[in-house]
This record gives C-alpha cells, sequence and structure tokens, in this order.
C-alpha cells in the first residue's frame, strides 16, 4: 500500500474540530477585547491551518523533506512581511523638515481616459 | 536538427531516434527539450541584442543620433525585458540544466517530463505577448514596471508586457519545481548529495529562488494589470495608495532574480574549472553551501534598489547591511576557483578561457556592487550609469560568459561533434575586449554624473559614450562567431567520442549524443566527485 | 517489487511505484509553497495598508456579512472532509465510494462559488462597493473603505479562481474515476489534487477572520 490510510474516525474528528473552531472564532469577533480581537482571530486560524496540514494533507505521516518545503514556503512569506512592514513603521521615525512640507507641490493628475486612447504613440 | 554520426554502424542516439516536427515539439525527452529552449532563447538574445544596439547607436551624439527620446524608452525596455525574462532568466537552467540535471544524477528523465514540456510552450507563449508588446507599439515603463507611471500614466503596451511576463514567470517556476523534485528523489545509488557535480547544486539552490521568489512577481504584475483596467488605485497615491510598496514587492522577486541569472554560471565555471586545471575542486563543501548561501541571503536584501525612493532610511541600513553579507559566499567561489587553479594543470581550450575571463570580471562586478551597497555611495550613482556598469559586468561578463563557456563545453555531448577551438578562442578574446570597451567606460560615465535611461547628454560625456558604443559592436561581432561555427559543427565538425575533454561525471560516461533513456541501466556511484588524479587523467 | 498491474502505473523516468508517489506528493507541496507566496503578496498589501488605514479598512469590513462568510467557511470545511475522504476511497480502492466524495466536493465547491457570487459580489456591486465598476460609499474614510474593496475582491477573486480551477480539476478526475482508472497502485493523481483542495480550504480559513472579522464585530 502506497502512503498511510487514515482511519475515517480521525477525519470526522477533527472536521468537528474545525467546525467548533469556526464558531468560536465567529462569536469571539462580537466580544469587545481590543487589540486581542485580531490575535484571536489569527491563532484559531492558524490552529484550523494546523489541523488540516497535519491530518488531511497527512503532513503527520510524511517524510521530513515535505515540512521542510512548507516551513521554507512560511518562513520566506514571514520575510516578504516582515522587511517590508520595517519601512513602512520605520518612516516617521525621521522627521521631515518644515520646509519640505510646505513645498510640496501637488500631484500631476493623471492624463483623461479619452486622451489616454488617442495620444500618438 | 541535423542526424548524428553518420558511420558503418549508426547509433541510435536522442537525435536521430525520431525525425519529423511532431517528434520535436510533442517530446518529452528532456535533452530535446532542451533544444528547444536553445533555439528560443538565441532567438530571444538577438531581438534584445538590437534593441540594444539601436540604443548604443543612439547614445553616439550628445542628442541623440538616432531616434527620439520616446522611442529610445522603448529600446531600453525591450531590451531589459527581452534580456532578463527571455534570455538571462532561463539560459543556463533550461538549456544546461534540462540537458545535464538527469544525465549528472544517472536519471532517465527529469521527474515530470510533460510537465517540462509545457514549461517550454509557457515560455513561448509568454515571449508571444511579449513581442506582441514590443512590435505593436513599444513598451516604456523600464523592465521595472515602475508605478504610478505603468498604472496611471502610460498609454504604451503595458498591459501585453506585463501579461507575457506573468505568463513566462510559470514557466520559470515549473522549471524550478522539476529540478528540486528530480535531485531529491531520483539520484542514482551511490550519488549522494556531496558527491554531485557542484552545477548540480547550483542549479538546486536557482531552483528555490525561482520557486519561491517568482509568484510575487506574478501577483504584482497582476496587481498592476488590475490597476490599469479597472483604474482602482492600490499603488496610486491619491487614493492612499503607495508606489513604495510596489517597489518593495517587485523587487522582492526582482532582486533574487538577478540570483536566478548568475548562480547556474556560477555553477558552471565550478565545471569548467576542475576539468581544465584537471584537478579537484579546492573546498567542495563550502563552494556548495555557497551556492544555497546566496540563495537564502538574496532574498534578504531587495531594499538596496530602492534607497532613494522615499524607503525609510533604518529599513536602507538594514538592506544594506545584509547586502554586504550577500557578497560573502559569492567571494568563496572565487577563492575557491582560484585555490583550484594553483598547481593545476591548466589547459586553455575556448570554455576555460570563458572560465578565466569570468572570474576577473564577476569580481569586478562583484566588487562595484559592494559600493553600491554603501548607502552613502549609491546615492549619488544611482540611477546613473554606473549601476549599468555593475550590472553588466556580472550579467554579460560574468553570467552570459558562463553561458558560452558551458555550452562550449557539453557542446560535443549535446551534438556529437567538436566545433573549431581555434575560432572558439578567437570569438572568446573578441567577447572579452569588446565587453571591456563597452561597459567599462560606463562605470566612468556613471560616477561622472551621466543618467541612465537617458536618450541625451551633455557633451563633455561623448568621448566615453563613443568607446562604449565601439566596443558594443566589437561585442557583437563576438557573438555572431559563435552562431557561425556552431551551426557549422553540426554538420562538418569532427564527430566527438564520449569524453573529449576527459572530464569527470557521469554525463560524460554516455556516448555522445546520448540514446534516449541516458544510460541503459542505471548507473552506481562509487567514487567521489571530481576524482582527478594528480596528474594526467585517463579518458571516460 | 513491480507487479504487472503496477507495471502499468509506472511512468519510465521512475524506479518504482514509491519513488514515484514521493516524487508526485513533493511536487505538489512545492507547487503550493509558490501558491503560499502568490497570495503572500496580497496578504503583505493587505497587512501594510491595514496598518496604514486602520479607520477605513475596518469600517469597510464592517460592511461584509458575516453570517454568510461563516456559512461558505463550513461548506469549504466539509468539501476538505469529503476531499480527504475521497482520497481514502482511492486509496482502499473503492470506486463507488470515490465517485461519491468526488461528487460531493464539487458540489460544495460549486456552492461556495455560488454563495460567492450571488449572495456577497453581486449584493457588494449593487451597494455601490465596487472599486472601479460601480464605488458610490460617501462616509467617513471613503478612500481607505475604498482601498479594501481592492483587496477584499482581490484576495477573494483570486482565491475563486483557484476554486475554479480546482472544480475543473476535480471533474477531471471524475471522469476517469467513472472509467476505473484508480486503484491502490494508483491513485497520486487524487492525492495531489487532494492537497490542492485542502490548501485553497487553508486560504479560505485565512480570508475569512482577516477580511471579515478582523477588527471585531462589536
Amino acid at each position: 500500500m502506497l502512503g498511510h490510510v487514515v482511519p475515517k474516525k480521525t477525519y470526522f474528528l477533527i472536521f468537528g474540530a474545525l467546525l467548533a473552531l469556526t464558531a468560536l472564532t465567529t462569536s469571539v469577533a462580537y466580544l469587545n477585547l481590543g487589540q486581542w480581537n485580531t490575535i484571536a482571530a489569527l491563532a484559531i486560524a492558524c490552529c484550523k491551518a494546523t489541523l488540516v496540514v497535519l491530518f488531511f494533507m497527512h503532513l503527520r505521516w510524511s517524510t521530513r523533506l515535505m515540512r521542510v518545503v512548507l516551513i521554507s514556503a512560511l518562513l520566506w512569506l514571514a520575510i516578504l512581511i516582515s522587511l517590508t512592514t520595517t519601512d513602512f513603521f520605520s518612516r516617521n521615525w525621521t522627521p521631515i523638515p518644515e520646509s519640505w512640507e510646505t513645498s510640496r507641490l501637488p500631484l500631476p493628475s493623471p492624463p483623461a481616459q479619452d486622451e489616454l486612447r488617442t495620444s500618438r504613440q | 536538427m541535423a542526424t548524428a554520426a553518420v558511420g558503418p554502424e549508426t547509433r541510435v542516439d536522442y537525435l536521430n531516434v525520431d525525425y519529423g516536427i511532431k517528434s520535436w515539439l510533442l517530446t518529452t525527452d528532456h535533452k530535446r527539450i532542451a533544444l528547444l529552449y536553445l533555439v528560443s532563447i538565441t532567438l530571444f538574445f538577438f531581438v534584445g541584442g538590437a534593441a540594444a544596439a539601436l540604443m548604443r547607436l543612439n547614445l553616439i551624439e550628445p542628442n541623440g543620433a538616432l531616434v527620439e527620446p520616446a522611442t529610445y524608452n522603448k529600446l531600453f525596455s525591450t531590451h531589459g525585458i527581452i534580456m532578463v525574462f527571455f534570455f538571462m532568466i532561463p539560459s543556463i537552467p533550461a538549456v544546461l540544466g534540462n540537458f545535464l540535471v538527469p544525465m549528472m544524477i544517472g536519471a532517465r528523465d527529469l521527474a515530470f517530463p510533460r510537465l517540462n514540456l509545457l514549461s517550454w510552450y509557457i515560455f513561448m507563449a509568454g515571449g508571444a505577448l511579449c513581442m506582441y508588446a514590443v512590435i505593436g507599439g513599444g513598451v516604456d515603463t523600464g523592465w521595472t514596471f515602475y508605478t504610478p507611471l505603468s498604472t496611471t500614466y502610460l498609454n504604451t503596451n503595458v498591459m501585453s508586457a506585463a501579461l507575457g511576463v506573468f505568463v513566462a514567470g510559470f514557466s520559470s517556476i515549473l522549471t524550478g519545481l522539476n529540478f528540486v523534485v528530480t535531485i531529491h528523489k531520483m539520484r542514482a545509488p551511490g550519488m549522494t548529495w556531496f558527491r554531485m557535480p557542484l552545477f548540480l547544486w547550483a542549479i538546486y539552490a536557482t531552483s528555490i529562488i525561482q520557486i519561491l521568489g517568482t509568484p510575487v512577481l506574478a501577483i504584482t504584475l497582476a496587481l498592476v494589470g488590475l490597476e490599469r483596467l479597472f483604474h482602482v488605485g492600490i499603488f496610486d497615491p491619491a487614493v492612499g495608495g503607495d508606489p513604495i510598496l510596489f517597489q518593495h514587492l517587485f523587487w522582492f522577486y526582482s532582486h533574487p532574480a538577478v540570483y536566478i541569472m548568475i548562480l547556474p554560471s556560477l555553477g558552471v565555471i565550478s565545471e569548467l574549472v576542475t576539468c581544465f586545471a584537471k584537478k579537484r575542486i579546492f573546498g567542495y563543501s563550502f563552494v556548495a553551501f555557497s551556492s544555497v548561501a546566496i540563495a537564502a541571503i538574496s532574498f534578504l536584501v531587495w531594499g538596496h534598489h530602492m534607497f532613494v525612493s522615499g524607503q525609510s532610511i533604518y529599513a536602507g541600513i538594514i538592506f544594506s547591511g545584509l547586502s554586504f553579507a550577500v557578497a560573502i559566499p559569492s567571494a568563496i567561489k572565487v577563492f575557491n576557483w582560484t585555490a583550484t587553479l594553483y598547481k593545476g594543470s591548466i589547459s586553455y581550450q575556448a570554455p576555460m578561457l570563458y572560465a578565466l575571463g569570468f572570474i576577473g570580471l564577476f569580481t569586478m562586478g562583484g566588487l562595484t556592487g559592494l559600493f553600491l551597497a554603501t548607502l552613502a555611495v549609491d546615492t549619488h550613482v544611482h540611477d546613473t550609469y554606473f549601476v549599468v556598469g555593475h550590472f553588466h559586468y556580472i550579467m554579460v561578463g560574468g553570467a552570459v560568459m558562463g553561458y558560452l563557456g558551458g555550452i562550449h563545453f557539453w557542446w560535443p555531448k549535446i551534438t556529437g561533434r567538436l566545433y573549431p577551438d581555434g575560432w572558439a578562442r578567437l570569438a572568446a578574446a573578441i567577447i572579452f575586449i569588446g565587453f571591456n570597451l563597452t561597459f567599462f567606460p560606463q562605470y566612468m560615465l556613471g560616477y561622472l554624473g551621466m543618467p541612465r535611461r537617458y536618450a541625451i547628454y551633455p557633451p563633455e560625456f561623448q568621448v566615453l559614450n563613443v568607446m562604449s558604443s565601439a566596443g558594443a559592436s566589437i561585442l557583437g561581432v563576438g557573438y555572431l562567431i559563435p552562431l557561425v561555427y556552431m551551426i557549422w559543427s553540426i554538420r562538418y565538425g569532427p564527430v566527438a567520442g564520449p569524453n573529449p575533454w576527459g572530464a569527470k561525471g557521469l554525463e560524460w560516461q554516455t556516448p555522445s549524443p546520448p540514446p534516449t533513456e541516458n544510460f541503459p541501466e542505471t548507473p552506481v556511484v562509487t567514487e567521489e566527485a571530481y576524482a582527478y588524479g594528480a596528474k594526467e587523467v585517463a579518458v571516460g | 517489487m513491480a507487479d504487472s498491474h503496477a507495471g502499468a502505473a509506472l511512468a519510465h523516468q521512475f524506479e518504482d511505484l514509491e519513488q514515484q508517489h514521493e516524487a508526485a506528493s513533493l511536487g505538489m507541496w512545492i507547487f503550493l509553497a509558490t501558491e503560499v507566496m502568490f497570495f503572500g503578496g496580497l496578504f503583505a498589501g493587505y497587512t501594510i495598508y491595514r496598518n496604514l488605514y486602520m479607520p477605513g479598512f475596518d469600517a469597510g469590513s464592517h460592511l461584509l456579512n458575516v453570517t454568510i462568510g461563516a456559512i461558505n467557511t463550513a461548506v469549504l470545511i466539509c468539501s476538505s472532509l469529503t476531499m480527504a475522504l475521497g482520497v481514502r476511497a482511492a486509496q482502499l480502492g473503492k470506486r463507488k465510494t470515490l465517485l461519491t466524495f468526488l461528487i460531493c466536493t464539487l458540489a460544495l465547491g460549486l456552492a461556495f462559488i455560488l454563495i460567492k457570487l450571488t449572495l456577497e459580489w453581486r449584493h457588494d456591486y449593487l451597494e455601490g462597493f465596487a472599486p472601479g465598476l460601480n464605488f458610490t460609499f460617501a462616509g467617513p474614510h471613503a478612500k481607505s473603505v475604498e482601498l479594501f474593496f481592492c483587496f477584499y475582491f482581490l484576495m477573494t477573486g483570486v482565491h475563486a479562481l483557484h476554486m475554479v480551477v480546482g472544480v475543473g480539476v476535480l471533474s477531471v478526475l471524475l471522469a476517469l474515476a467513472w472509467k476505473g482508472h484508480f486503484g491502490p497502485q494508483r491513485y497520486n493523481a487524487v492525492e495531489t489534487a487532494g492537497l490542492y483542495w485542502h490548501f485553497v480550504d487553508i486560504v479560505w480559513i485565512f480570508l475569512f477572520p482577516l477580511l471579515y472579522l478582523i477588527g471585531g464585530r462589536y
């Protein structure tokens, strides 16, 4: 037999857990937890995703290589988001001289749509 | 393609096993697919080269000798898009990688042969879209598609060009995927990771970059297309969007992309240096790990393209530091090649000339990269010809010369014929001279302040520009010569044996050209990589 | 080793069925890694803009219908269950069971797309929440709300596109399963399609809280 055959009972258990977590995340959103709403929502989503990956996608019984592939993808996504975010969050740290603020020119307006179609190539 | 050896017994090989256009267009043989790519990218190379020729002709005069600035914008965009996406990125992986990866590990084919053929068709579809964009009016965003110019202010063929690159990206992804699975799962018995030729390490590292980076380019270009189509404001400051976000997403792929372009070449050089010095590579594991290190670190440095864009200076500092780090593995390779050459038994056939030229020119390009990674210096030379000189030293003096060296080295295996080495060495010399004459003046021009992507320039820069254009014409001649003798050799070149260079590696254990299934029986590997003796080496 | 039945299932480049099976799974996992990065670009943009324009993005999020979103989430989770059971049936060589579960997964996938199209997107378009086509929202933070809806339609749109591809793949599998193509030695295609399907489910598992719930609904 190629690959691992998972008992139906396991699948149904995980299915139940996923539905329960969906209900949980939906109801938690209606509670006023301030900052923690976001964290709770993402944490529950991570739990659900982990259950799907481990049991439905069989990663629990797969080779280490496939786990490395998944972890690498998540790590690379983290690199994209975190390094980009460092830019946006540290822009205000350098004050802009007042003279620059007041001398800012208005943005040029984009060409009108019909102009775009008829101007020379 | 022509027939193989015409002798008393015509051995069946992958070239003569079947004739007719269907046997080529519907092939799943990795070797034939490699040749399909070879022909395609050569055509694209000459399209991109023609654009460059027109650019350099225009720059002979300060006021532009040939074209209007609007047309010049289309020329450098065409040159960039075609050369980057349709020549450089596929070149070594799709041609040499496709041909050699299964042979070097002792396999009959790649893991997914039909996917391999699909990759080629996707590549051609992307190429057709970009050629339509170029011929049907041109695109003038530069190969970098910066917003909001590309999304809001232009009426040229941005959509079709972006779509063409988007489509071609999937070819790159699928090729990388195929290589990674093949190298992991299909190595012959005894072919451990550390017995693999270093070319495979380089291809493996390149494939990782292709897999993880190209999808981000895809989604970014899709966003540009959607913004053009629906006039939504993702990158439009008027609605709260940020053009710098585009640059982040674009360069997240495009910086690792330049490593897609150079890493395979670095792998080829490792093969050439060991074979033509008849000496085991110095520091095998250092060279192997440096390939993977380059792939990993390359994803951490993209902000060095954005130092003066409005990016926060603190992010700039981080990116600058990491950019210095990425130079280290490349330097490690150069040291190891040099140590390999030391006390080696060196011969100077054409592939070795390309390899030696590579080492010098790549080092120069790499060092100038450090200047650009320095925040303060970059503020002055960003968007000048200094940058143009830097990346051409790496891409042309490095990657293209590595590609040509590799094509010459494996030509006997691919075609079963030897090319005339005298002409090949002459061409290599002409290319080297023409290259330096073209691009060294560009360092000077950039340092003196001439901006890039400009059709006109102040008169005091004319002498250097004329030198550069003269060099370009020599370089062009240098590139045409191999085209002639390589094609000549297919029919008239002397028949090659299995191992004309006396090189080590499983691919040299097969006849030239190899049979379709590569190995009649799966080989068993018992010796280390590059097991050259101390002095002479017996053939095959 | 390989018996005559397996011989037909073994492609020429592989040594044995196990190598072929592992190669297929590894190939699909790597493809899913590329999909993580593909959606990742959108997630990165969404993260940046949400943190820059939090009031507007929360306002936009509140204009979405949580109930429909939750129902859709449940639909996809059900489809993941049926897909997993389908793969299991293929592993065990149970043709009828496989067909049943493939049809269920297909139906649930179509249901998801239908709910999205008719109850959500059409509704949003008519309400004037569709940037570029029909955007008439004039409340506070209108520009940020427009940016929110750009991302909403982009992310759910790209997701829906992947669902459509998945439905197409399932249809092909259905046709092959009908002909009795799959068996215990030959079910790689079902398993790899399953991996893809679960991945698309996972993307929605993240999209639902990120788009519908993240500002809180109190």
